[in-house]
């Protein structure tokens, strides 16, 4: 086996301008915090709108709910992004199609239907927990709630809503631990994360045991994190006299 | 609708090419899940174990490959296989690495997650079984064989088809390896083909029937399954 170790690979020069493959790693590392900022976003919001829209008196705003979710979950997440880079671009009106494609790089274009498809794909996710949050409130506080003159609004408002979020904090931290790791797909659209730049450092130098270690590192430092924070959150904002013995 | 005609028309020559890939998807499904769920089985009952050395090494082996990207893992085995491989018997792997590669690493990485479900799925089942169990004379091994398993699977059969779902839509990841499972012989063929967007959508209508269809028959059998 002649494979030659070199743990030292990130402090060598690139030969590319004045960097060190260690600032590749931070560029990509860089990368897959704006897509997972970005996408979080987007599922946190329309995830708690399309949650609540599954649990709404009205019809139609439950069926919207329901299809959204039926359509997100059940096409893999890899095809979703090729559609937003791939195919939905043909559809675009020609002059917005034009600035998509000529004013706009490759690189921008890939970043943006990988943020906004891994958001949208996530919001799906986001939307089945807040809905399993809000069905979790006993029906008495939603009777109690319209005895005492609220009226949806409100009641979602005040009693609801605060109620069910705090509920769902560790199903939702682990959808958000899910969301970062699933940057990692938007490397197969052509973003410069830190996958592909760890593929493009190990065909540069070969190192390549090394450089996917200190990237799984760079992971698992990744996840304690979020976790560790998330349960802080989750001691911060526990409802009193529920969820005793807090986050475990 | 000329663009549809065009694509159905090439769909005619490209099926061959797609079935095959399909086969290929089939295989990793099948073996990642039942390998998976052997493995993940395994690691559950060393985490309910009371020696400590087993219990901790189930709880790292699920909390690293929880913690890493899927693709992460894929190209880790794509590229440890061959070379471990190597190092071991001195020879070059005259096998198909790709799909080698990516089977084990499906039963790996789902095994992780199998675990978990299988751990709930033991520890739902009353202590009093156990302890009966072994008020009966039954060795730890004989009471998991006939009296905890059988009834944990039960229960859990749902939750792991369900899982199952999950690799099906994740197997298309082998992307990655240059595996031509169904979804990338779609996307080879559209390149190709100059007709993209029409594979593309239809690999995403083959994935979400077969998702949905199999959604609703384990949801028939949970229901089946409720005492």
């Amino acid at each position: 086996m002649n494979y030659s170790w070199n743990w030292g690979v990130l402090w060598q020069a690139t030969g590319v301008a004045d960097t060190t493959y260690l600032d590749w790693l931070i560029t990509g590392l860089g990368w897959l915090f704006v897509i997972a900022v970005v996408a979080w976003s987007i599922a946190l919001v329309l995830g708690s709108v399309l949650g609540i829209m599954r649990t709404l008196p009205s019809q139609t705003a439950r069926a919207i709910g329901t299809g959204y979710v039926t359509l997100f979950r059940n096409v893999p997440l890899l095809i979703q992004l090729f559609i937003w880079f791939y195919v939905v671009p043909n559809f675009l009106p020609t002059a917005l199609q034009n600035w998509w494609i000529n004013d706009l790089g490759a690189n921008t274009t890939a970043l943006i239907s990988a943020s906004v498809g891994l958001g949208l794909f996530t919001a799906a996710r986001v939307c089945e927990q807040v809905r399993t949050g809000i069905e979790a409130i006993p029906r008495g506080q939603i009777n109690a709630g319209y005895a005492m003159g609220f009226s949806t609004f409100q009641l979602y408002r005040y009693i609801i809503l605060p109620q069910s979020f705090r509920m769902i904090l560790p199903p939702l931290s682990s959808e958000l631990t899910n969301c970062v790791k699933n940057t990692s797909i938007a490397s197969l659209v052509g973003v410069a994360e830190i996958i592909s730049q760890m593929k493009t450092i190990s065909e540069y130098t070969q190192n390549t045991i090394e450089i996917y270690t200190y990237v799984t590192l760079v992971f698992i430092v990744i996840n304690v994190c979020l976790i560790q924070g998330m349960n802080l959150l989750e001691k911060r904002l526990r409802i009193p006299g529920l969820m005793t013995g807090g986050s475990k | 609708m000329e663009w549809l005609t065009v694509f159905f028309s090439d769909l005619q020559s490209s099926y061959p090419a797609l079935w095959h890939g399909f086969s290929i998807t089939l295989k990793v499904l099948v073996f990642a899940t039942v390998g998976g769920i052997l493995i993940g089985t395994l690691l559950a009952l060393m985490r309910l174990s009371s020696i400590k050395i087993f219990n901790l090494f189930a709880q790292s082996y699920i909390n690293l490959f929880r913690s890493i990207p899927l693709l992460l893992v894929l190209m880790w085995f794509y590229f440890a296989v061959p070379f471990i491989y190597t190092g071991i018997t001195g020879k070059y792997l005259s096998i198909d690495t790709a799909l080698v590669s990516s089977i084990v690493a499906f039963m790996l990485f789902e095994a992780a997650y199998f675990a978990e479900i299988v751990r709930a799925g033991i520890q739902s089942i009353p202590k009093g079984q156990s302890a009966a169990a072994a008020a009966l004379g039954m060795s730890y091994s004989q009471s998991m064989r006939f009296i905890i398993l059988p009834q944990a699977f039960r229960k859990m059969t749902p939750l792991l088809l369900q899982q199952s779902i999950i690799l099906f839509q994740d197997s298309t990841m082998v992307y990655a390896i240059g595996l031509l499972d169904f979804f990338r012989t779609t996307y080879v063929r559209g390149d190709l083909m100059a007709l993209l967007t029409q594979y593309i959508l239809f690999a995403g209508l083959v994935y979400f029937s077969f998702s949905l269809l199999a959604t609703f028959l384990v949801k028939k059998l949970q229901q089946r399954l409720r005492v």
